[in-house]
């Protein structure tokens, strides 16, 4: 079965399936405006001490928020879901339901969950990145843009696969939910860009939880900071994560007995 | 009286017994919270060196003792959440705590109070190596310990009340979380748990002295790391027991509507 049509597919269903709550969109628009607000007092009272942080200037730092509120869009409406599902199934043992469909299992337990209004933080992501844009009045080349979006889409995968490997680790320990109440709080790390925490912070939030490729890398790239090996590192890491989340849900799944039910 | 005191001492005793064991769970939890004060900490410490050693009348140590405390208090401040208000009235869970003898305030209030112990006992080690990392300075005299130890307790009832009256909201309502997080948003500005209150704005914090929720955060914190003279330590307890007294009056209050609002649907 094509992955592809097997995603979308899903991602009707989920589309479907939360259109009939639409208050919600609201609910979601008014808890975006908020992260908003805040984020932005945050700034301002930072600005209100110093002109630059660590070398970022205020738009530039607007850029950075602007990336994290979208990047946890994305998490909150694609990853967390599905990864949260999983955690449950195992725990469950229904995990069988989702291994005898004739697809392959890492995409489908990947694909199921779709939380449609938590994409209001991507639309909202977007807008405060143009804002940041326009403030920093810059020019945007093709290249900028190609390389913002290959940076984006590398740490979203990047993302994904650590959440899947920390779910992986359910197929040997039970509780895991607050192994994913810690990658929230690391997550939130994010908000700053990496540069200014230090080394051993730095490091884990580099190569552990990737928010630096996640976050900080694709602002790099809006902020024409970005070089083209940074760029490349972030493309194998990419790769190496991709193979070391497929090993450890091999070997995870191997070890999935099912059980009652 | 008896009744309340045998009833508290059991519960307490219960809850202790309940979350030792848990204390892995609870340590995974402890961690996760504790990457937001340090955040802020290292924002902070950046400005403050970039301004040559301080920001706000804060000094690098100063900051990092505010965090450092930060985390005691934040752990004080967790109480029965407006979420699981949202929860018993929706479920119809209420109905059973409803039928006991006594109000079910009670039982939030003494089983969260309870589960402080064992959070104080775990929270040692992790105050022990965030103060290695981040080198604290601090200045304490025995008064602000006093004073510090009634500050978190008090702080612990009036942040139950206030999440107490927003949780009933749900008696009324169940779209509540848009107002929850409203409330959250408002209480990370004006409690001091972003930055201290100093650094605010004057307005902000002409605005905080009338509100509850610096009393929950920015003084108890401030007690230790700041430099109050005694009589302000004193005021400022004193305005945390008002601020609990009149917190018990609006929960009786609003209590008595609410109820009668109530019909069970299950449970």
């Amino acid at each position: 079965m094509n992955p592809i049509k097997l995603a979308l597919t899903y991602l009707r269903i989920g589309i479907l399936n939360e259109m009939q709550y639409r208050i919600n969109f609201f609910i979601q628009l008014l808890q975006s405006f908020i992260s908003v607000a805040t984020g932005l007092i945050g700034l301002s009272l930072v600005f209100g001490q110093v002109t630059t942080l660590a070398g970022w200037s205020r738009p530039e730092l607007l850029a950075v928020m602007g990336v994290h509120l979208l990047m946890g869009g994305v998490i909150r409406s694609i990853i967390q879901p599905n990864m949260e599902r999983l955690m449950d199934d195992v725990r469950n043992g229904t995990l069988d339901f989702a291994l005898t469909k004739p697809a392959d299992a890492q995409t489908l337990v990947s694909v199921r969950e779709f939380r449609f209004w938590q994409l209001v933080d991507v639309i909202v992501g977007m807008v405060v990145i143009g804002v940041a844009f326009y403030q920093l009045k810059g020019t945007f080349g093709v290249l900028q843009l190609l390389s913002f979006l290959a940076a984006l889409i590398m740490g979203a995968v990047m993302l994904y696969c650590v959440w899947l490997m920390v779910t992986s680790i359910s197929f040997w320990v039970i509780r895991v939910q607050e192994i994913s109440n810690l990658f929230e709080g690391l997550y939130a790390a994010g908000r700053w860009p990496v540069g200014i925490y230090p080394d051993w912070l730095r490091t884990g939030l580099t190569f552990l939880v990737p928010v630096a490729f996640a976050v900080t890398v694709p602002a790099e790239a809006l902020t024409n900071r970005l070089s083209g090996t940074s760029l490349l590192f972030a493309f194998g890491m990419t790769l190496l994560f991709v193979i070391l989340s497929r090993g450890l849900w091999r070997l995870g799944l191997s070890n999935y007995s099912g059980a009652s039910s | 009286m008896k009744r309340y005191i045998d009833f508290y001492l059991a519960t307490m005793k219960i809850s202790i017994l309940e979350q030792i064991q848990y204390s892995v769970a609870n340590y995974f939890y402890m961690i996760g919270m504790i990457t937001e004060p340090v955040i802020y900490l290292v924002v902070w410490t950046t400005i403050a060196k970039q301004q040559g050693g301080s920001a706000g009348g804060y000094t690098v140590g100063a900051f990092a003792a505010y965090y450092i405390i930060w985390t005691l208090v934040r752990n004080m401040n967790i109480v029965f959440t407006p979420y699981g208000w949202e929860w018993r009235i929706r479920e119809g869970r209420l109905s059973m705590e409803l039928m006991r003898p006594i109000h079910p305030i009670h039982a939030d209030v003494a089983f969260f109070a309870g589960w402080k112990f064992v959070v104080i006992l775990l929270w040692l080690p992790l105050a022990a190596i965030l103060s290695w990392i981040f080198k604290p300075t601090f200045d304490i005299r025995m008064m602000e310990v006093v004073v510090f130890f009634l500050a978190i307790w008090s702080a612990y009832l009036i942040r139950t009340m206030l999440l107490s009256l927003l949780g009933m909201i749900t008696f009324w309502t169940t779209r509540v979380s848009a107002i929850f997080e409203l409330y959250f948003g408002l209480e990370l500005i004006l409690s001091g748990r972003l930055v201290p209150m100093t650094i605010m704005p004057v307005w902000v914090q002409n605005l905080s002295n009338y509100l509850p929720f610096k009393w929950t955060f920015f003084f108890p914190i401030e007690v230790l790391v700041g430099n109050m003279t005694d009589a302000q330590l004193w005021s400022g307890f004193g305005m945390q027991v008002l601020w609990i007294a009149s917190g018990i009056l609006m929960l009786n209050l609003i209590w008595s509507f609410a109820i009668k609002q109530y019909s069970a649907v299950g449970g």
